[in-house]
C-alpha cells in the first residue's frame, strides 16, 4: 500500500453565488446572470443553492465599468466598516451591501463559494483567477474545470502578491474563484467568449455537486502563474502614455518575455525592449480598464501548487 | 476619356477623438502635433489643423458626454441657438463649424480627415457620405492602391449634404478613416500604424495632386449602406436574447446570401438570414451601435448594417483629376 495520503476534510458548499456586472460592460458574465435570474434550470445542482446575482446594476445599465469607484478594488476593511453617510461613493455603498447580503467577509456565516465573472480585452482566453496558494478546494475545483474543458485551455492566474493584490468583490465568500474570458471589446457580446464562460460555470457547477454527494478528490498539481509585476506604459511628465504595447507583445498573453524581446514601440515608431533579467510570462496585456491604473501588463512567473486530496467533511465533524 | 480639372486642395484638418473612446485617432494627432513641434510649420506640404474634436470625452475616454458629436453635424444642429441646457457636443460642434468651415461655404476646409475606430473588423475603411466627389475617391482609389497590410474599403452613404450630421461634411471634400478592430478605450500598435499610413498617404495625395500629377480614372469598388439589422430581443425588455453567430462574427464586407448564419441565440438556436437579396454586412457587432437600438425606436439600431457593393451607385466610372491651375490662387 502506498504511503498515507492526507485528506482534508472540507465543509461542503451549500450556498453558491454566480456575480456578474462587477463591471458594467463585461458583457458576458451580465448576459449570463441575467438570463439565469429569469430561468435559473441550467445553475441548478443537487445539494446547493446557486444564486445569481448582479454585483453593479447602476453601471450595468450605463454600461461602464463603474460609476464612482471600481466595485472590484472595494472591499478592504475600512470600506466595508464604514459608516452609511450621505455622499460615500456608489460602489461602496453597493459594497457593504454585498458584504451584509454575501459575507461578512471572513466569518463563518459568509457565502462558500462566489464565481466572479469577467471580461478582458486581453487575449488571455479562458482564466481561473485565484488569491490564495493554499486553498486546496479552489485549487480542486481549478483542476477538475481545466481537465473537463481539455482540449480547450483554461490558464490559471494566482494573485497573492502582497502590493498587487486586491479586495476583490468575491473575497467575500471562503472560496472566491474570478473567471476572465477575453478578449472581446468592452460593450461587445462574441458568442464564442459568451459560450466558453457558460461551460467553464457548469463544469464548476458539477464539481461541486461531486464534492457536496462525497465524491473524494485525490491529490493533484495545477500549473498557474503566479503574479509579479506591474508594467507600466512609457509616459511623459504630464502622465500621457509615449508608446504602445509592441505589435510583437500584443496578444501574446501567456507566452514567454525574454530579455532584449520587443516590448514597446513609440509613436514615432521607436521599440522599447524588455530589459528584465529573467523570462517572465505576461498577461493582460492591453486591458483597456488598466490605462488609469498605470498597467500595460502584469508579468508572472510558472508554478506548480499542490492540493491535498479532499472531501466533504462528515456531519459528526461539521 | 475627359480629364477633369479642379482646384488645388489649400487647407486641411485632422481630427482626433470624434468620439473620445476611439484611441487611434487620438493618439495619431497627438504624434502630429509632436512633429509639428519638432519640425517647425513646414512639417506638411500644406497647411494642416490638428485637434481632438471632442476633448472632454477624450478626457474621461468615454464615446461621448451628452450625445454623439458624430451626428451633430447636420444644418438644424448647427444652426439651433445655444441655451445653457444645450449638449456639450452641440456645443463644439457649432465651434467646430466656425473653425472649419462653414458647412457649404467657399470658406470651409478643404479636406477633414476624421479619425475612428471600431470593434467590428472592418480593416480599413473610408466613409464618405456621398458618391458625387471626385477628389475623395481618388484619394479612396489611391489608398486602396497604396496599402497593403489590410483590406482597404470604401463606404458611401449617399446623404445630401445638408442632411449629413457627420464632422466632415463640414469640409469640402472630407472623409472618416475607420480602422478596426480595436476595442474602444485601447490603442493598438497594428491599428495606430494602419491609421498613421492611411492620414499620411492622403497629406502624400495632396502634395502630388497640388503639384499637377495627373490621377488616371477608373472604377471604385464601393459600399453603399442599404439597412440596419438588429439582434432579436425579448419583446418586454428590450434586452438580447441572441449574439452575432460565430461564423459571422469579423467577416465584414463578406457575403452574406440567403440561409447563412446570423445570431445564435442562448438557447442554442441558429437565426438565419432569410431575405433573397445578397449583401454585404459591416460594423458587424459594433460595440456602439447596441445602445442605439435600444433606444431609438424608429431607428431599429445599427448593429450590423449591411451594404450593398455598388458599381452602379458610386460612380461607376472615375474621371481622371489633375490641378486646375486657373484655379489655385
Amino acid at each position: 500500500m502506498s504511503s498515507r495520503t492526507i485528506i482534508s476534510c472540507l465543509q461542503e458548499a451549500k450556498r453558491v453565488a454566480i456575480f456578474g456586472g462587477t463591471h458594467g460592460n463585461e458583457m458576458s458574465g451580465i448576459t449570463l446572470v441575467n438570463m439565469w435570474i429569469q430561468n435559473s434550470v441550467e445553475i441548478e445542482r443537487d445539494g446547493l443553492v446557486s444564486k445569481p446575482f448582479i454585483s453593479n446594476p447602476r453601471a450595468v445599465e450605463k454600461c461602464t465599468r463603474y460609476i464612482d469607484t471600481d466595485l472590484n478594488r472595494a472591499f478592504t476593511p475600512e470600506n466595508l466598516s464604514a459608516p452609511d453617510v450621505e455622499g460615500l461613493p456608489y460602489e461602496i455603498q453597493r459594497a457593504k451591501e454585498i458584504n451584509r447580503m454575501f459575507g461578512p467577509k471572513g466569518s463563518s456565516d459568509a457565502y462558500d463559494v462566489i464565481f466572479d465573472l469577467h471580461n478582458t480585452t486581453s487575449n488571455m482566453g479562458s482564466t481561473l483567477i485565484l488569491e490564495s496558494s493554499t486553498d486546496f478546494f479552489n485549487l480542486q475545483m481549478v483542476h477538475y474545470i481545466k481537465k473537463a474543458m481539455a482540449p480547450h485551455t483554461c490558464s490559471v492566474l494566482l494573485n497573492e502578491h502582497p502590493q498587487l493584490k486586491y479586495s476583490t468583490t468575491r473575497s467575500v465568500a471562503k472560496h472566491p474563484i474570478g473567471l476572465e474570458v477575453g478578449p472581446q471589446p468592452q460593450g461587445v457580446l462574441r458568442s464564442n467568449v459568451f459560450e466558453s464562460m457558460r461551460t467553464i460555470l457548469k463544469h464548476a457547477l458539477d464539481f461541486l455537486e461531486l464534492f457536496n454527494s462525497g465524491v473524494e478528490f485525490p491529490p493533484c498539481t495545477v500549473d498557474v502563474f503566479r503574479i509579479q509585476e506591474r508594467m507600466d506604459y512609457p509616459r511623459d511628465t504630464n502622465g500621457n502614455i509615449t508608446a504602445m504595447v509592441h505589435p510583437h507583445l500584443q496578444d501574446c498573453d501567456w507566452e514567454p518575455l525574454n530579455r532584449g524581446d520587443p516590448m514597446f514601440l513609440t509613436f514615432d515608431g521607436r521599440t522599447i525592449l524588455y530589459e528584465g533579467a529573467n523570462t517572465v510570462y505576461p498577461t493582460f496585456i492591453n486591458e483597456a480598464a488598466y490605462y488609469e491604473k498605470q498597467q500595460a501588463f502584469v508579468t508572472t512567473c510558472r508554478e506548480i501548487l499542490a492540493a491535498n486530496a479532499i472531501r466533504k467533511a462528515s456531519n459528526v465533524f461539521s | 476619356m475627359a480629364l477633369a480639372f479642379l482646384p488645388a486642395l489649400a487647407r486641411m484638418a485632422v481630427c482626433g477623438g470624434t468620439h473620445g473612446n476611439e484611441l487611434s485617432g487620438v493618439y495619431v494627432v497627438q504624434e502630429m502635433e509632436r512633429q509639428r513641434k519638432e519640425k517647425g510649420a513646414d512639417t506638411w506640404p500644406i497647411p494642416i489643423t490638428t485637434l481632438l474634436s471632442n476633448p472632454q470625452a477624450v478626457k474621461e475616454c468615454r464615446r461621448y458626454i451628452d450625445t454623439d458629436m458624430n451626428r451633430c453635424f447636420n444644418r438644424a444642429t448647427l444652426s439651433s441657438p445655444i441655451a445653457d441646457s444645450s449638449a456639450y457636443e452641440v456645443r463644439c460642434a457649432q465651434e467646430l463649424n466656425n473653425l472649419l468651415g462653414p458647412k457649404g461655404s467657399t470658406d470651409a476646409t478643404d479636406m477633414i480627415c476624421d479619425l475612428h475606430n471600431t470593434t467590428s473588423n472592418m480593416g480599413l475603411t473610408l466613409i464618405h457620405y456621398t458618391s458625387n466627389d471626385w477628389v475623395t475617391l481618388h484619394i479612396c482609389k489611391y489608398l486602396q492602391t497604396k496599402i497593403t497590410k489590410v483590406p482597404v474599403r470604401v463606404l458611401v452613404l449617399d446623404f445630401p449634404i445638408s442632411d449629413a450630421y457627420n464632422l466632415e461634411s463640414v469640409s469640402k471634400h472630407g472623409f472618416t478613416i475607420e480602422v478596426g478592430p480595436q476595442p474602444h478605450g485601447v490603442v493598438r500598435a497594428d491599428i495606430y500604424i494602419v491609421m498613421k499610413e492611411a492620414v499620411d498617404l492622403t497629406i502624400d495625395w495632396i502634395h502630388k495632386f497640388n503639384s499637377g500629377m495627373v490621377f488616371e480614372g477608373g472604377d471604385v469598388e464601393a459600399f453603399k449602406f442599404i439597412k440596419s439589422v438588429d439582434y432579436p430581443r425579448d419583446p418586454e425588455t428590450r434586452s438580447l436574447t441572441a449574439a452575432i453567430h460565430p461564423q459571422l462574427q469579423d467577416k465584414d464586407f463578406c457575403l452574406l446570401k440567403r440561409g447563412d448564419p446570423l445570431f445564435f441565440t442562448f438557447s442554442g438556436e441558429t437565426v438565419k438570414y432569410e431575405e433573397d437579396e445578397t449583401l454585404h454586412p459591416f460594423f458587424i457587432n459594433e460595440a456602439a451601435y447596441y445602445e442605439k437600438a435600444s433606444c431609438v425606436k424608429d431607428d431599429p439600431g445599427l448593429v450590423i448594417e449591411a451594404g450593398k457593393e455598388g458599381r452602379d451607385a458610386a460612380p461607376a466610372v472615375l474621371w481622371p483629376l489633375r490641378l486646375d491651375r486657373a484655379c489655385t490662387n
